[in-house]
C-alpha cells in the first residue's frame, strides 16, 4: 500500500513538473520567442544579482556564526606551539583567497546582470587583451609565491625530526582495529624493541621481553603529557593504515604497518587552562562562549557545564574499517609535577601482565628492583610483628620461598628471601624463631608430614649455613594439619602449601 | 529518429559546404549505410559516435542516480543518527539492523560501503565516463568536421567495456559480504585483507575487476579521441582553430592515456598481494589474531601509484567541463571567448602540472617531509593557469549580450563553483595548512564543490546546450532554469557549511560523530546539510523528467543553428545520419569565436574570410 502510494506520489509530481514546463511552451507560443527570451534575460539577470548578494551575505553571516570554530579564533586556539604557525598560514591564505573570492563572485554575477541580453544591444568584440592577461597571470603568481614561501617555512620547521642533543621525551602510539595503544618508555627513557610476530593476546605490541628496555615500558590508557615539554610521538600500526590525529594540537600523521612515522610537538596549554579559556567571562560577567556554558548532559541541567568537562582527544583520521569513527583516547596535558606524580603511579606493562607468566623469559631471576622491594617489604613485616603484642601476628609467611615439586629442594629464587631472613636475624641478635613447613591435603598424610619436615629442615640448614646460631633456630613439619585456607580450591591449596616462621623470642 | 527522411531544405550552410567543402566521396562508399541496418546495430551495438555519446550519457545518468541515492542514505545516517531507518529494510535488507525496540540502524560496514561506492561511481562512472565519454564522443567528430571517430569499432567497444564494468560493480552491491567498503582510493592493507573489512573479500575482487574493464574503456575511447583530433580534422581546421571543447577533450584523453595504465599496474600488484601471497604493499601485519607472512612491502607505494592516476583524474573530470563552459559562455554571451590562446595554454599547463603534483594527497601519509616541498610548489603553481581561466571567463561575460537559458546559467554557475572550490585548494595544497585540514570535512567541501558540483554544472550546461543536436528537440527552459537555481542554491547549502566542520577538525569518513566531544557538537548543521541534500536531489529529478520528456515531447528544432553558434556541429542536418554531413565535409575558414565581429552577430567557421579580414587571435 505504501509502495503504491509512493509510486502514485512520484507520478503525480512528474505530471506537475511536466505541466510547469508546458506553461513555458504555451507562453512562447503566445508571446513569441524573442519576447520570452528578453523576459528571461531580465528576470535571470536580476536573479543573478540577488543571488550574489544573498550568497555573499550568507557566507559572511555563517562565518560569523561559526567564528568560534575557526582556526586561531576563540575556542579553536591551537594547544601546541607549532600550531599557531599553521593557523597563521591558514588565516593569511583566508585573507588573500577571501579577497579574490569576493571580487570574482561579484564581477561574475554583476556582469551577468549588467550584460544581460537586451534588444538592440550589441556585444563588443573583444577577443583578447595581452596587457590585462599578463596582469592577471602575474598577480596570482606573486601571491602564490608568497604563500608557498610562508607555507614551506612553517612546514619544514614543524616536520623536522628532533636533533640528537635535544631534550625531548619519546612516546609511542600504535593504531589497530579499532583503538590506540600508547606506550611510554618508563624510567630508563628508552622504548624497547618490538617484533610483530611476537604479538598475542597478552603482548599487544609484540614487545621483545628479552630486551630489558621493555621491562619498564608502560601502557597507559590515557595520553598524559607535561606542558611545555617537547614530545616525539613514534607512530606505528599493527594492521591497516590509521592516522594519529590530535585536532587541538594540529597534529596528524599516518600510522603505517611496517614503517614507523613520527610527529614532534610541544603542548603549551594544560587541560585545566584550556577549560578556563572556554569558560572565560566577558568584562560584563557574561560568558564569552555561551555554548560552553551549557550543561554537558542536555537532559540534566544540574550537570557540570561543558567547559568544565572539556578534554583533549586523540582520534583516527585515516579510514581503517568499520570502527574507524570510535578510536578515541583521552588526552590530558598537565603540569610537570602532576605528570611526575601520574607517571609514578603507572605500573610497567611487563610487571603487571607478563612477569612470572609463561611468556616471561626472566622467570628464573629477580631484577634488582624486585630484590630491593622484597627486602623492604620483608623488613617491614618483621618490624610490624615485633612491635605487635598479639601472638598471632608473630607468625610470618616466607612467601617467596618455594621448592621443586614433591621434593624439599629449594628453588633458585628462594635464597633472596632467606637472605633477608638472615639479615633480620643479624639485626636482632636476641630473636629466636621456629621454622614450620605445611602442605595441602592432597596425597598421603604421612608422606606430607615427612615432606613438610624435610622442607623446614632445608630452610634451617640454609640459615645455619649462613652463620645463624643453631640455638636461635628450630624446625618443625606439620603436614596438612594446620591449613590456613580451604583445601577445596586450587587457590586455597596453594595458600596451605607454605613455609613460615614464628618469632619465639625477640 | 536518425533514419527519418527529412526533406532537405537548402540553407546558406549547405551552399557554403557545397562551394568550399571537401569531397571525400563518403556517399559513394557508404550508400545505404550497412552498419545501421537494424535496431540492434543502430541503437545497441552502434558504431555511430552520436549514439555512443547518448549511451554514455544515459548510462552515466543511471549511475548518477544510484550514487546520489547512496549519498542520501549515508547523509540520513549523519544528519539523523537516532532516526528509525527500518523503512529502508526492503531495499537494504540485512544492512539495516533492527533492535528489540523495532529501531532500524544502518550497519557501519554498509555505511562505509555506501561512501566507497558513492565515490567510485561518481568519480569514474559518472564524471569520467558520463561526462567525458558523452561529450568527447558527441562533439569531437562533429566539431572537427569528421564523419566519425578514427575507429568507430573501438569506440563501440569503449562503451561496452564501460557497460561491463558497470554490470560487475552493480552485481558487487548484492554480495552477502557486501561491496567494497575501504574508501574509493582503496588503500591497502585495508583493501588487501578480507580480515580487515568484509567488503575487502569478494567485493574488492569485483571492484578491481570492474575498474580494470573501466580503464580498458577509457583507453579505447582516449586513443580514439586523440587520433581523431590529430588526424581527422577537416580541411582548414588547424589546431589553433579548434574550439576550446576539443582542446579540453584532447588534453583530457592524453591525461587518461598516460595515467590510467599506472592505476592498473597498482591494481595488479594489489591483486598479487591479495591472491598470490606477494608483499608489494604489506609488511609486519598482525590481524585476526595472527601475524601474516608478508614482510618488506610498503602501503605508500600503492598510494604513489594510485595518485599518479588519481590526481590527473580530477583534471580528467574538470577539463571537459571547462571546455564545455568556455564554449557555452562564448556562444550565449555572443562574444568570443576572451584570450583563446591563454585558455589553450592554461589547459596545456594544467594538463602538464597534473602529473607532478600527485603526492599532495600524501603529505600526511608518512612520506619524507622534504619531498613534500616540491609537491607544494607545483600544486600552488596550478592556481595560476586556473586563475587565468576564471578571469578569462569573467572577461568573456564583460560587454556581452547574454542570452539567459539553462545552458548559460549552468555555465555561469560553473564559474562560481570553480572559484569557490578552487580557492580552498590553495589551503589544502599548502602542506603546512594540510596538517590540520587533511582528511577533514574541509577536504570534502573542497573537492565536492570544485570537481563534483562544478563538473556537474559543466555537464548540465553541455546537456542543455547540445540536447537539440542529440535529439532534434529542446529541453524545457522553465524546468531547466528551475533546475539551475535549485541546484546552485542547494549545492552551496550542502557543501559550504562543511568548511566550518573541517576547520573545527571533524574528520571525514566517520559513521557517527558523537563518540568525540570535539566532533559531536554540530548535529544541527549536519541535519541542515542532510535536508539540503534531499532537496537538491529532488531538483535533479526535475532534470531527469525534463530530459526524458523532452526526448519524445520536447519542442522541435526547426532551424539547424538555434543558438547562432559558429562551430561545425550546427551545420549538420537537424537529424544527422551516420557520417554527419550528407554531402561534402565542411571546410573551415576561421576560428570558432567570431561573435560580434564587424557588426555581425556571428560568423560560422565555414564562412570564408572577407578580403582584408584578419583572424582575431
Amino acid at each position: 500500500m505504501t509502495v503504491l502510494l509512493a509510486i502514485l506520489c512520484i507520478l503525480l509530481l512528474t505530471v506537475i513538473v511536466v505541466q510547469i514546463g508546458r506553461v513555458n511552451e504555451l507562453a512562447t507560443k503566445i508571446r513569441g520567442e524573442e519576447e520570452i527570451q528578453a523576459r528571461a534575460n531580465s528576470r535571470h539577470g536580476a536573479l543573478s544579482l540577488v543571488f550574489m548578494i544573498v550568497f555573499l551575505l550568507a557566507t559572511v553571516i555563517s562565518a560569523m556564526y561559526y567564528k568560534d570554530h575557526m582556526l586561531w579564533y576563540g575556542p579553536n586556539t591551537s594547544a601546541s606551539e607549532h600550531g599557531s604557525s599553521l593557523d597563521y598560514m591558514f588565516n593569511i591564505t583566508l585573507f588573500f583567497t577571501g579577497i579574490v573570492f569576493v571580487i570574482t563572485q561579484i564581477l561574475l554575477f554583476y556582469f551577468a546582470w549588467k550584460y544581460r541580453g537586451e534588444k538592440g544591444r550589441k556585444a563588443s568584440f573583444m577577443p583578447h587583451d595581452n596587457r590585462l592577461e599578463v596582469v592577471w597571470t602575474a598577480i596570482p603568481a606573486v601571491v602564490m609565491t608568497f604563500l608557498v614561501v610562508g607555507g614551506l617555512d612553517a612546514w619544514n620547521e614543524v616536520m623536522a625530526d628532533v636533533k640528537s642533543d635535544e631534550d625531548v621525551m619519546e612516546i609511542e602510539a600504535t593504531g589497530f582495529q579499532f583503538a590506540w595503544q600508547l606506550r611510554y618508555p618508563g624510567p630508563d627513557g628508552l622504548l624497547g624493541t618490538r617484533n610483530f610476530e611476537m604479538i598475542d593476546a597478552t603482548n599487544p605490541l609484540g614487545q621483545d621481553w628479552t630486551d630489558k628496555k621493555n621491562i619498564d615500558d608502560i601502557q597507559p590508557s590515557e595520553l598524559v603529557l607535561p606542558v611545555n615539554k617537547k614530545v616525539r610521538v613514534r607512530i606505528t600500526s599493527r594492521d591497516v593504515l590509521h592516522n594519529f590525529y590530535l585536532p587541538h594540537f594540529r597534529v596528524k600523521m599516518d600510522a603505517v604497518p611496517g614503517m614507523p612515522t613520527y610527529f614532534v610537538f610541544t603542548p603549551k596549554i594544560t587541560t585545566e587552562e584550556y577549560r578556563q579559556r572556554l569558560g572565560a567571562l566577558k568584562a560584563d560577567g557574561t560568558p564569552k562562549y555561551p555554548e560552553w556554558y551549557e550543561p554537558s548532559d542536555p537532559s540534566d541541567p544540574e550537570s557540570p557545564r561543558r567547559y568544565e568537562n572539556f578534554n583533549y582527544e586523540l582520534a583516527c583520521a585515516e579510514l581503517c574499517g568499520q570502527g574507524h569513527y570510535a578510536m578515541r583516547r583521552l588526552v590530558r596535558i598537565v603540569s610537570e609535577a602532576e605528570y611526575e606524580a601520574w607517571l609514578g603511579e603507572q605500573q610497567s606493562y611487563y610487571m603487571s601482565s607478563i612477569r612470572n607468566t609463561d611468556a616471561d623469559p626472566w622467570k628464573d631471576m629477580l631484577f634488582d628492583s624486585e630484590i630491593k622491594e622484597r627486602a623492604a617489604e620483608f623488613n617491614d613485616r618483621v618490624s610490624q610483628a615485633l612491635s605487635s603484642g598479639n601472638a598471632s601476628d608473630k607468625v610470618l609467611a616466607l612467601d617467596h620461598v618455594s621448592y621443586q615439586p614433591g621434593s624439599a629442594e629449594l628453588t633458585a629464587l628462594s635464597r633472596y628471601q632467606l637472605d633477608n631472613l638472615v639479615s633480620v636475624m643479624n639485626n636482632y641478635p636476641n630473636m629466636v624463631i621456629e621454622i614450620s613447613g605445611h602442605t595441602d591435603n592432597t596425597g598421603d598424610a604421612a608422606s606430607n608430614l615427612q615432606l613438610s619436615e624435610a622442607r623446614a629442615r632445608k630452610v634451617y640448614d640454609y640459615l645455619v649455613g649462613k652463620g645463624v646460631a643453631t640455638a636461635r633456630l628450630s624446625a618443625a613439619g606439620y603436614g596438612q594439619t594446620r591449613p590456613i585456607a580451604t583445601n577445596d580450591t586450587p587457590e586455597g591449596r596453594e595458600k596451605n602449601r607454605r613455609t613460615e616462621f614464628r618469632i619465639v623470642a625477640q | 529518429m536518425a533514419n527519418t527522411a527529412i526533406k532537405p531544405v537548402v540553407t546558406e550552410e549547405d551552399l557554403l559546404i557545397e562551394e568550399y567543402g571537401y569531397d571525400d566521396h563518403f556517399h559513394e562508399h557508404h550508400h545505404g549505410d550497412k552498419y545501421q541496418s537494424n535496431f540492434i546495430t543502430t541503437y545497441i551495438f552502434s558504431q555511430d559516435h552520436k549514439i555512443i555519446a547518448k549511451q554514455f550519457l544515459i548510462t552515466g545518468m543511471f549511475w548518477a542516480l544510484i550514487g546520489a541515492l547512496m549519498s542520501l542514505v549515508f547523509r540520513l545516517q549523519l544528519g539523523f543518527p537516532e532516526e528509525n531507518l527500518a523503512w529502508l529494510r526492503p531495499v537494504l535488507g540485512k544492512w539495516i539492523t533492527i533492535n528489540d525496540a523495532g529501531m532500524g540502524t544502518l550497519a557501519p560496514e554498509f555505511y562505509y560501503a555506501l561512501v566507497t561506492m558513492h565515490g567510485t561511481i561518481l568519480v569514474f562512472f559518472v564524471l569520467t565516463a558520463g561526462l567525458s565519454g558523452t561529450f568527447s564522443n558527441l562533439l569531437i567528430p562533429l566539431q572537427v568536421g569528421a564523419r566519425d571517430m578514427a575507429s568507430p569499432f573501438l569506440n563501440m567497444l569503449s562503451y561496452w567495456f564501460f557497460f561491463l564494468a558497470g554490470v560487475i560493480m552493480f552485481l558487487s552491491l548484492f554480495l552477502s559480504t557486501g561491496p567494497f567498503a575501504g574508501g574509493w582510493t582503496a588503500y591497502p592493507p585495508l583493501s588487501a585483507l578480507p580480515q580487515a573489512s568484509s567488503g575487502s573479500g569478494a567485493g574488492m575482487t569485483m571492484w578491481i575487476l570492474s575498474l580494470v574493464f573501466f580503464v580498458v574503456s577509457v583507453l579505447l575511447g582516449g586513443i580514439n579521441y586523440i587520433t581523431t583530433v590529430l588526424n581527422l580534422r577537416t580541411k582548414g581546421m588547424s589546431m589553433w582553430r579548434l574550439p576550446l571543447t576539443i582542446w579540453a577533450f584532447f588534453v583530457t584523453a592524453i591525461l587518461g592515456l598516460l595515467s590510467f595504465p599506472v592505476l592498473v599496474s597498482g591494481f595488479l600488484l594489489l591483486m598479487f598481494d591479495r591472491s598470490l601471497g606477494t608483499s608489494f604493499y604489506l609488511s609486519e601485519i598482525f590481524i585476526g589474531g595472527q601475524a601474516l607472512d608478508h614482510v618488506g612491502g610498503s602501503p605508500i607505494l600503492y598510494q604513489h601509484l594510485f595518485w599518479f592516476l588519481g590526481h590527473p583524474e580530477v583534471y580528467i573530470i574538470i577539463l571537459p567541463a571547462m571546455g564545455l563552459v568556455s564554449e557555452v559562455l562564448s556562444v550565449h554571451s555572443r562574444k568570443p571567448i576572451f584570450g583563446y590562446r591563454a585558455m589553450v595554454y592554461s589547459i596545456l599547463a594544467i594538463g602538464f602540472l597534473s602529473f607532478i603534483v600527485w603526492a599532495h594527497h600524501m603529505f600526511m601519509s608518512g612520506v619524507n617531509p622534504f619531498i613534500s616541498n616540491f609537491f607544494v610548489v607545483f600544486t600552488l603553481i596550478i592556481a595560476v593557469p586556473s586563475a587565468v581561466k576564471v578571469f578569462n571567463w569573467i572577461a568573456t561575460l564583460y560587454g556581452g549580450n547574454i542570452r539567459f537559458n539553462a545552458a548559460s546559467l549552468f555555465a555561469i554557475g560553473f564559474v562560481s563553483m570553480f572559484i569557490s572550490g578552487g580557492l580552498t585548494g590553495i589551503f589544502l595544497g599548502n602542506s603546512a595548512i594540510d596538517i590540520q585540514l587533511h582528511d577533514t570535512y574541509f577536504v570534502v567541501a573542497h573537492f565536492h564543490i570544485v570537481m563534483g558540483v562544478a563538473a556537474f554544472f559543466g555537464m548540465f550546461a553541455g546537456i542543455y546546450n547540445w540536447f537539440p543536436k542529440m535529439y532534434g528537440r529542446f529541453m524545457n527552459e522553465t524546468l531547466g532554469k528551475l533546475h539551475f537555481w535549485g541546484t546552485l542554491i542547494g549545492a552551496y547549502a550542502v557543501f559550504w557549511p562543511m568548511h566550518y566542520l573541517g576547520m573545527a577538525g571533524v574528520p571525514r569518513r566517520y559513521y557517527r560523530f558523537d563518540s568525540f566531544e570535539a566532533f559531536g557538537q554540530f548535529s544541527a548543521m549536519n541535519q541542515f546539510i542532510t535536508i539540503a541534500a534531499i532537496v537538491t536531489f529532488a531538483f535533479q529529478m526535475i532534470f531527469v523528467v525534463n530530459f526524458f520528456y523532452s526526448i519524445w515531447k520536447g519542442k522541435k528544432m526547426t532551424v539547424r543553428n538555434p543558438w547562432g553558434a559558429n562551430t561545425l556541429e550546427w551545420t549538420t542536418p537537424i537529424h544527422p545520419g551516420h557520417g554527419n554531413w550528407p554531402g561534402k565535409l565542411p571546410a573551415v575558414q576561421r576560428w570558432a569565436y567570431d561573435y560580434g565581429k564587424d557588426g555581425k552577430e556571428f560568423i560560422p567557421q565555414i564562412k570564408p574570410m572577407d578580403e582584408g579580414e584578419t583572424e582575431a587571435h
